[in-house]
């Protein structure tokens, strides 16, 4: 029901979805680089005209994105962005619904939305800025902080364990499931655009440097010297290769993944485990989301997971379809005059 | 053939009747059809179900009693009776917690079956009441209905669980006879609801069947009582409840603005049965969203709002208080929301399934900031219709939030209503805005609305969200001065709902001693006691308020023109405090909480005293 008067889709450059407000983040801040990419891969990822797109979000640093794009916009309260882009989605299921999200925001006041989310596979895309902190209330721990952090409000350090989102966006069956990191520009556009592609609940966890509060959170992922060595980098029906040199590979031993050499001879690529982002079952890809709970393991970016079932929003639109079919267009006056009714005179 | 001796017939003009026994008895269900036939025959009647929080109770225990009673008359009647002239007792337990509730020389019918030492002491009688003379006051009728109903059935297929199931319809049956009632709507009833069980459809009729025949032929009645049906204004009628009122509602707002329904919303007694009601109605495009909790109930309903919908959410109580923070997103947003808030007791938890009017002042003034909200009450359950589509209306026009609350009472209880035709229900306006020519997020109109543009619409890109905004551009704003012209904004624009709504309606003299003012359920109850006082020749008028924020523009001139004003009230002076604070004006309170309607009684007792003991002619 887009009530767009023009159908063609016209062909948009990057500055179409920038807005004239001033973009407010610290310099340096990992956030630019997010929206630099989404404004540059929106052109080809929306195929639609944008006023058919929306972008939703709730508390946070991240979720002023939003003010910053063109098209339609909506910063919500804390935690409830993926509840309030349900709403818009099921309201209107023409269009392209993004939620822009940070750590705290989605997984610990929002984590009730973001799991039912999952669970219905509302055809939205949730993208969550991960810096593992709080940054907009100046430097708390967050639900993906590391156990032992020292923050603020945990100078002994802190003694919870953190969420991994992508393990429990897919035990919570998400259709599609991926990561990417804030330094990566050209893998992040990537995995924009397949994000936007998928058809029902896109989960995508981008790693984003606080440079204020948590500064270096995954510098091992995106300094030079470092970055290869732990940086899996999945391509689906590849064999999981990873390293400076390109020398070494993850090899499933039943279900315990190790990490073998495939420079020496004993092991080659034939022996390495071959990712299936299209496997029925979500047990590989959580062998994948928990990888690195080994730090001798890499840490997998890409697509985890993507299946696909029908949308939720999909669902009440046909369920409404089917039930016009068979009971007719409603009819107000027969449903106000139906049941027990009588006359008097 | 036994001879039977003709019965004679009494004519009342009304009778109220209370059916009570164990939770799982089917109290309820024997109460409704009573109501439904009652109606049908064409008496007015109001209801007051009555039951307990838990589903199936241990048997025979006190606190799992239901109740269900109902006032039938051959005139206008507006609340289910003080106290009750029949009670039917399926149980010790059903006895004793109703009888503080029957009219002295009342009617008591009791399963006499049911009396037995287990069932004595489960409601901690020591002495079986029928036995002692603890009923001499009231003429008590010991009915076997456990073994009638079982001589009834015998030979059908059922176990002997089934068979005492069905002993609710064998009391039904008894008192349609009692009252001359006709069986055939409840057969009909019985037919349709166990379709698909042939077997039930033969019990619960035969037992239905053997009830009305017990009265034909037992000698231990001998009088049945008509009560005439009632002169109600010509047209087409049914029995309905708030609830049901309230989603028949909410569905004629849609179809009259246009725009589909979306209901946001988490099950919650005693408002689910809306959710429940508007789930059926998929083929007028109704899209009804079972969230994860209140606040997702809430919060998907204003994203649906956002996106152009009629967007709605019902909740009680705890719910409303979830639903706080969202309401003032919409406060700031300025999108169209109706938050439909079926009161039940608190605070907390509290009386699930009684009903209550203290979230007043929640409704009022429960957020953070300065976040005005109209507030909106129903005061009957048939008045839940037209409050829904007013509800709408106001909230589609002003671009603004919505509470309407109702309560357990209204929700539950029914009535008869004259039902109206599409084309008397005024349609409701609603303009997208569509020119991108001078659009601005927070530009308003003469009512100070702002331009609902909805994504989809080209060219009108634009970010709304709870920081906020400057006025007219809407971009993000802290700015001292612009906030100050904000706040000011959104209350001047919910005061404006003022200029657009009738006047606050008097009924009695326009002036003189006393005015009780109410809102909310408490209509009836105030209006049969304000029309005894009358009677009895004191100088009473009454006022009940559809509109608490704002008020009716002529509130204040109306509250001045009587000597002395009463604010009846199921909660500790909610309204009585509002009324004060805007008007500086002396109020008298009368506040009951038990978790049930007030009384005529009480009120007419508090009338008289504040007249003087009836010298306030």
């Amino acid at each position: 029901m887009a009530n767009n008067t023009e159908t063609t889709t016209p062909k948009y450059k990057a500055k179409d979805f920038s807005s004239d407000q001033d973009v407010r983040w610290c310099p340096g801040c990992g956030d630019y680089s997010i929206l630099a990419q989404v404004q540059r891969t929106f052109p080809e990822v929306i195929e639609t005209r944008k006023e058919n797109v929306v972008w939703i979000s709730g508390i946070g640093c991240s979720s002023r994105f939003p003010y910053y794009m063109d098209t339609y916009g909506f910063h919500g309260i804390h935690g409830r962005a993926p509840i309030l882009a349900s709403g818009v989605k099921i309201a209107n299921p023409d269009l392209s619904v993004w939620v822009a999200t940070g750590d705290g925001d989605l997984l610990s006041i929002g984590g009730n939305h973001f799991i039912h989310a999952c669970r219905k596979n509302v055809d939205i895309k949730v993208v969550l800025f991960n810096n593992r902190i709080y940054g907009l209330t100046k430097g708390q721990y967050s639900p993906t902080s590391e156990k032992g952090k020292v923050t603020k409000t945990t100078p002994f350090g802190s003694v919870d364990y953190p969420f991994n989102p992508i393990s429990l966006s897919l035990g919570s069956d998400a259709t599609f499931v991926a990561r990417s990191i804030d330094r990566n520009p050209k893998h992040m556009q990537e995995m924009i655009k397949r994000t936007g592609a998928h058809k029902g609940l896109a989960f995508l966890e981008i790693f984003q440097n606080c440079n204020i509060f948590n500064d270096g959170a995954f510098s091992v992922l995106t300094e030079k010297d470092t970055k290869d060595d732990h940086t899996l980098f999945l391509e689906n029906d590849k064999p999981m290769v990873f390293g400076k040199n390109q020398d070494k590979g993850i090899k499933l031993d039943g279900l315990k993944p190790i990490v073998v050499d495939i420079s020496n001879g004993k092991y080659s690529k034939d022996d390495l485990w071959v990712h299936n982002e299209f496997s029925v079952s979500p047990t590989h890809a959580i062998i994948l989301a928990h990888l690195d709970d080994n730090k001798d393991l890499p840490t997998p970016v890409g697509v985890f997971r993507q299946y696909f079932k029908e949308t939720y929003d999909g669902g009440i639109a046909n369920q409404i379809k089917y039930v016009k079919e068979k009971k007719g267009e409603g009819d107000l006056e027969k449903v106000l005059f139906g049941g027990n009714t009588w006359e008097v005179d | 053939m036994t001879h039977v001796k003709e019965k004679d017939f009494q004519q009342l003009s009304d009778v109220t009747v209370r059916f009570a026994g164990d939770s799982g008895d089917g109290m309820q269900l024997t109460g409704t059809q009573f109501s439904d036939t009652t109606a049908w025959i064409g008496n007015d009647l109001n209801t007051l179900p009555d039951y307990p929080a838990e589903i199936r109770a241990p048997a025979g225990t006190l606190y799992g009693v239901s109740g269900f009673q109902l006032h039938f008359s051959s005139t206008d009647i507006h609340t289910p009776g003080d106290t009750a002239d029949v009670l039917v007792a399926m149980n010790p337990a059903a006895l004793k917690k109703n009888l503080p509730d029957i009219k002295n020389d009342g009617t008591i019918i009791v399963n006499s079956d049911a009396f037995d030492v287990k069932n004595l002491k489960l409601a901690n009688y020591d002495n079986n009441p029928l036995d002692d003379d603890s009923l001499s006051g009231y003429h008590v009728f010991e009915v076997p209905i456990t073994s009638l109903t079982a001589n009834a059935l015998e030979g059908l297929p059922l176990s002997p669980k089934e068979v005492s199931r069905c002993k609710n319809f064998f009391a039904l049956g008894l008192m349609y006879w009692l009252y001359d009632r006709p069986l055939q709507n409840t057969e009909e009833w019985i037919k349709s609801k166990f379709k698909k069980k042939p077997e039930y459809v033969e019990a619960n009729s035969k037992a239905l069947q053997a009830g009305h025949k017990f009265g034909e032929m037992t000698e231990i009645f001998t009088t049945r009582y008509k009560v005439e049906p009632a002169k109600l204004p010509k047209g087409i009628y049914k029995n309905i409840s708030g609830n049901e009122a309230t989603a028949l509602g909410f569905l004629a707002a849609s179809v009259k603005s246009g725009l589909p329904l979306f209901l946001g919303s988490y099950p919650i007694t005693p408002a689910s049965e809306i959710l429940q009601f508007i789930s059926n109605y998929k083929n007028f495009g109704a899209k009804t969203f079972q969230a994860e909790d209140e606040i997702a109930g809430i919060t998907s309903a204003i994203g649906a709002s956002f996106a152009g919908h009629l967007a709605i959410t019902t909740t009680s109580g705890p719910g409303l208080a979830l639903k706080t923070e969202a309401i003032g997103l919409a406060v700031m947003t300025e999108l169209p929301i109706v938050v439909i808030n079926v009161q039940r007791g608190g605070p907390s938890t509290g009386l699930p399934t009684k009903t209550e009017q203290a979230d007043l002042l929640q409704a009022v003034y429960g957020r953070n900031g300065e976040a005005p909200v109209c507030v909106l009450a129903a005061r009957t359950p048939r008045d839940c219709f037209n409050m829904a589509i007013e509800a709408s209306r106001i909230a589609l026009k002003y671009m603004t939030p919505v509470i309407l609350l109702t309560d357990g009472y209204l929700a539950n209880g029914s009535e008869p209503w004259r039902i109206p035709h599409v084309d008397e229900i005024t349609e409701i306006k609603v303009d997208f805005r569509k020119d991108p020519e001078g659009f601005y997020p927070y530009s308003r109109d003469e009512n100070l609305a702002r331009p609902w543009a909805i994504p989809g619409t080209p060219n009108l890109e634009h970010r709304i969200g709870g920081l906020e905004k400057s006025n007219i551009y809407g971009n993000v704003s802290y700015d001292p001065d612009n906030h100050d012209k904000m706040v000011k904004l959104r209350t001047q624009k919910v005061k404006n709902i003022r200029n657009d709504i009738p006047d606050l309606k008097i009924d009695g003299e326009q002036s003189g001693e006393l005015l009780v003012l109410g809102w909310g359920g408490t209509y009836g109850t105030i209006k049969e006691a304000v029309a005894k006082a009358n009677n009895a020749g004191l100088n009473v008028s009454q006022a009940h308020l559809h509109y608490i924020n704002p008020l009716p523009k002529n509130t204040e001139a109306v509250l001045n023109n009587y000597k002395k004003v009463l604010i009846p009230e199921i909660n500790l002076g909610q309204l009585a405090r509002l009324i004060r604070g805007e008007f500086l004006i002396r109020v008298e309170q009368l506040n009951i909480v038990r978790g049930l309607p007030l009384k005529v009684n009480d009120i007419l007792e508090k009338i008289t005293e504040l007249l003087g003991g009836g010298n306030g002619k």
